[in-house]
């Protein structure tokens, strides 16, 4: 069947040559511009929608969209905002949205079935980092004092819970409750704020779905709860919650708005995080094996403009972004994160270039590794009930991940140059396990292939 | 409601239910006013007093409007918001005025859409000219005009859709107080339901049921309709009983000295009586389905004018206030123009033109 397209295009391009010349440049066009016709066969299923959430880092969809990425494929896609992580789980394993940006802890929960149980499976992850934490004005006064000050008098970063754990023990001794939100319990948003504040030795909290308890309260200091990302601002505002992990512009939007103050980016908490995934049903990538390799195509190609020249075009993405179908909020908002900047305190601006990352340092891989730690971390704070091997680790991640997908996607856009091989990983050599790192606030490092040696180097946190 | 029934002067209860309050004292002012014209309008103006009358209306409806709008830029301007100012009305007609041209930016993109595909399709045909080629639905977001003609399609469906059950049911619940007795209770309790209490179980409902490869409306589309058409079955029912039960006496005796069947009985006796009644009941229930509607969108995310409002609240931009504003102003618009329609529609078929109708 490949086989058959490439001779196919290629004697058109033969004959059309030696027939006229006006049909060779057509050809010519096609193969340049077109790809209709190479390696992948034609999508099986044409028509698609696909869901997001108003965040920032729904861009490489938006991007695909507006470039004409996913036409060039003869992908016609419906973008679709959804009203929460849960609805969008929902729609795709009904079937009513073929793919969607997801959290990447959605298709591994979904497939180990914590929450609603469905083979959910992930060939690109769509970008690093991109996350904040913002707590209300009143709770960064209370905090301000325990935070060291660089000589300018602006607080030294990344800020660590050390400074919130004060400010809590004064809440829990007036015997108040104090209430975080978080977007989803599978969520990178809900893992690193669990993260950070464990490392400030504040407990978040154990879920125990075992015993039926799936409000990650058990034993917590803070409690964490749901919002989803768009309602956070109104929800801080109204008082609901002290404070908010959660992704852009809504990080940047409280600054905008006066009402509270972002204090650190999951950057700083974990350099270069994983973060949303592209999730389609297992299911689905069977059935339409073509379209799932020109789907990551196009979305390649949208990461890839986006981080092209430093960021050059984050700017235009930025305005794409702030349109009403997308993510809605104000072109300022969104920029401030997409450009490279993070807002701290309204006018300690600073310079986050990979605040945002789409596609370079290997962005957009499908790591077994990253998979793993999440699953680390759903094991640490009891969403996993008991202890699992490391192989049962890594047998979960190789059933998630799809570099296979990703792999066939990459290499057409290398032949089809619109990439190069140094723009992805050496495929030959890659295990799909990123080497150890240290890189996180407090320290600890983190390799891949020892998932339960991990568990037991975490001072809070079930093992 | 079951003492309402035997009491005879029970259709004016209907009618008053109906009118508004501010709009009768206005109404009786105008009726009195020919018993006791001022003289010097006559000698002063020239123009009939019907005209007269009518002037008098309009511009009283205008300068009741103007001093609403100076309130309300008055008072907008000085409510701050964490989304900006609140908008008055001359960011909203700014911002409606913005969104009829996102509205026909959008035509261009579709138009270019359509465009692109021809060239590929073209292409593909020119490449392999047994491809099959088709083209596909435009996929861009829809517009604010589109937002108002799903929700319009929406609640016809739904009205429709009460309209069919409840006429019928309340045709017999009038005819057999025995049945109207075993009906009552369950009317009484379903009638206070709000709808968003009944969303999530039609939502259900709907998704386990409404299955079909190739269906022919959005489950979306359905599941609001269904919420509508819940709500607002209940004022035409009630509304229709009354007017069958209080048929006049005199008319009933007669149909039974000549025996006319059932069928015939109903169309020639009972329909022309209780016809004023029913469209009372009609008009309330499409009231209703509209207000229903908007927060059945709303809450469901089905695509619509309350899918719009939530979006852009979600959004957070700072226009989002004076696009909400424009829906709110749209929506009150839609409204009032589906209850002039009822009226106008009611007027037409009522039997007896005498009754003042609003």
């Amino acid at each position: 069947m490949l086989a058959d397209q490439r001779k196919h295009t290629l004697a058109g391009a033969f004959t059309g040559a030696s027939k006229s010349l006006r049909f060779f440049y057509t050809c010519a066009f096609s193969l340049l511009v077109g790809q209709a016709f190479a390696q992948t066969g034609p999508a099986e299923k044409d028509e698609l929608t696909f869901g997001f959430i108003k965040l920032t880092d729904m861009a490489p969809l938006a991007i695909a969209y507006e470039k004409g990425y996913f036409e060039d494929e003869g992908l016609y896609v419906t973008l679709q905002a959804q009203a929460n992580w849960k609805v969008l789980l929902d729609g795709v394993i009904d079937g009513q949205l073929d793919g969607a940006h997801m959290l990447a802890g959605q298709p591994l929960a979904a497939t180990i079935g914590y929450g609603t149980q469905a083979h959910i499976v992930t060939p690109l992850s769509m970008d690093l980092n991109g996350n904040g934490i913002t707590v209300s004005n009143s709770i960064w006064e209370a905090m301000r004092p325990h935070i060291p000050m660089q000589e300018d008098g602006r607080p030294v970063h990344p800020i660590k819970a050390d400074a919130l754990k004060p400010v809590v023990e004064a809440y829990r001794a007036r015997g108040e409750a104090f209430n975080m939100g978080m977007v989803f319990p599978v969520s990178t948003h809900n893992y690193e704020l669990r993260y950070w504040l464990a490392a400030g030795d504040i407990h978040p909290g154990f879920y125990a779905p075992e015993r039926g308890d799936s409000s990650g309260m058990l034993e917590a200091q803070v409690q964490l709860s749901v919002t989803p990302p768009p309602q956070m601002p109104a929800t801080l505002e109204a008082g609901t919650i002290l404070g908010y992990s959660v992704g852009e512009p809504w990080n940047q939007q409280a600054i905008f708005k006066g009402i509270g103050v972002p204090v650190v980016t999951d950057y700083e908490i974990w350099k270069n995080n994983p973060e949303k995934v592209f999730g389609m049903t297992d299911a689905f990538t069977k059935e339409n094996p073509n379209t799932s390799i020109r789907i990551v195509k196009a979305m390649l190609r949208a990461g890839k403009w986006l981080d092209d020249n430093n960021n050059a075009n984050r700017a235009e993405a930025a305005r794409i972004l702030s349109r009403g179908e997308y993510v809605g909020a104000d072109y300022e908002v969104i920029a401030n994160s997409m450009t490279g900047t993070f807002e701290y305190e309204k006018g300690d601006t600073r310079a986050v270039p990979d605040f945002n990352v789409f596609f370079r340092h290997n962005a957009t891989y499908p790591y077994y590794s990253d998979a793993i730690w999440y699953l680390t971390q759903m094991r640490r704070w009891g969403q996993i009930s008991e202890t699992k091997s490391d192989e049962w680790y890594i047998e979960q991640a190789k059933s998630v991940y799809k570099p296979a997908i990703y792999e066939a996607a990459a290499k057409e856009l290398i032949a089809e140059g619109y990439m190069s091989a140094a723009d992805f990983p050496d495929f030959a050599t890659e295990t799909g396990f990123r080497p150890s790192t240290d890189e996180f606030i407090d320290g600890v490092p983190y390799d891949g292939s020892q998932p339960n040696a991990y568990l037991q180097s975490m001072k809070i946190g079930l093992q | 409601m079951s003492t309402l029934i035997l009491n005879p002067t029970l259709s004016d209860v209907g009618e008053e239910a109906m009118t508004d309050p501010i709009e009768s004292t206005q109404t009786k002012r105008a009726e009195q006013e020919p018993a006791a014209p001022a003289p010097w309008r006559y000698s002063a103006w020239s123009i009939p007093p019907a005209a007269q009358r009518f002037l008098r209306g309009a511009s009283l409806s205008v300068i009741g409007i103007l001093l609403f709008m100076l309130l309300w830029q008055a008072t907008a301007n000085s409510i701050d918001t964490s989304l900006g100012k609140f908008p008055g009305p001359i960011q909203v007609i700014a911002q409606a005025q913005n969104m009829v041209e996102e509205y026909d930016r959008e035509q261009q993109r579709r138009v270019d859409f359509y465009a692109r595909q021809q060239v590929r399709n073209d292409e593909m045909l020119r490449n392999d000219p047994s491809a099959e080629v088709r083209i596909r639905p435009y996929t861009g977001r829809p517009t604010f005009l589109n937002q108002i003609a799903t929700s319009l399609m929406t609640v016809a469906f739904g009205f429709a859709l009460a309209m069919l059950v409840a006429i019928p049911l309340g045709i017999v619940c009038g005819l057999s107080e025995t049945i109207y007795n075993a009906t009552n209770p369950l009317i009484q309790l379903f009638k206070p339901v709000s709808p968003l209490a009944w969303l999530p179980l039609v939502t259900m409902l709907v998704s386990a049921l409404y299955v079909s490869d190739d269906p022919m409306f959005e489950k979306s589309f359905v599941t609001s309709a269904i919420t509508v058409a819940l709500c607002c079955l209940w004022p035409t029912v009630i509304n229709t009983t009354v007017g069958v039960a209080s048929v006049d006496k005199d008319l009933i005796n007669v149909s039974r000295v000549i025996c006319l069947p059932t069928h015939v009985h109903i169309r020639k006796i009972v329909l022309p009586s209780a016809i004023p009644l029913i469209f009372t009941g009609m008009r309330l229930s499409l009231a209703t389905g509209w207000m229903v509607l908007i927060a059945a969108e709303m809450l469901a995310q089905n695509p619509g004018l309350g899918k719009f409002i939530w979006d852009e609240f979600q959004n957070g931009s700072s226009d989002s206030l004076s696009r909400i504003m424009v829906a709110v102003i749209v929506i009150g618009f839609i409204g009032l123009i589906l209850d002039r329609f009822m009226l106008t529609l009611q007027r037409f078929l009522s039997w007896d033109k005498q009754t003042v109708l609003r």
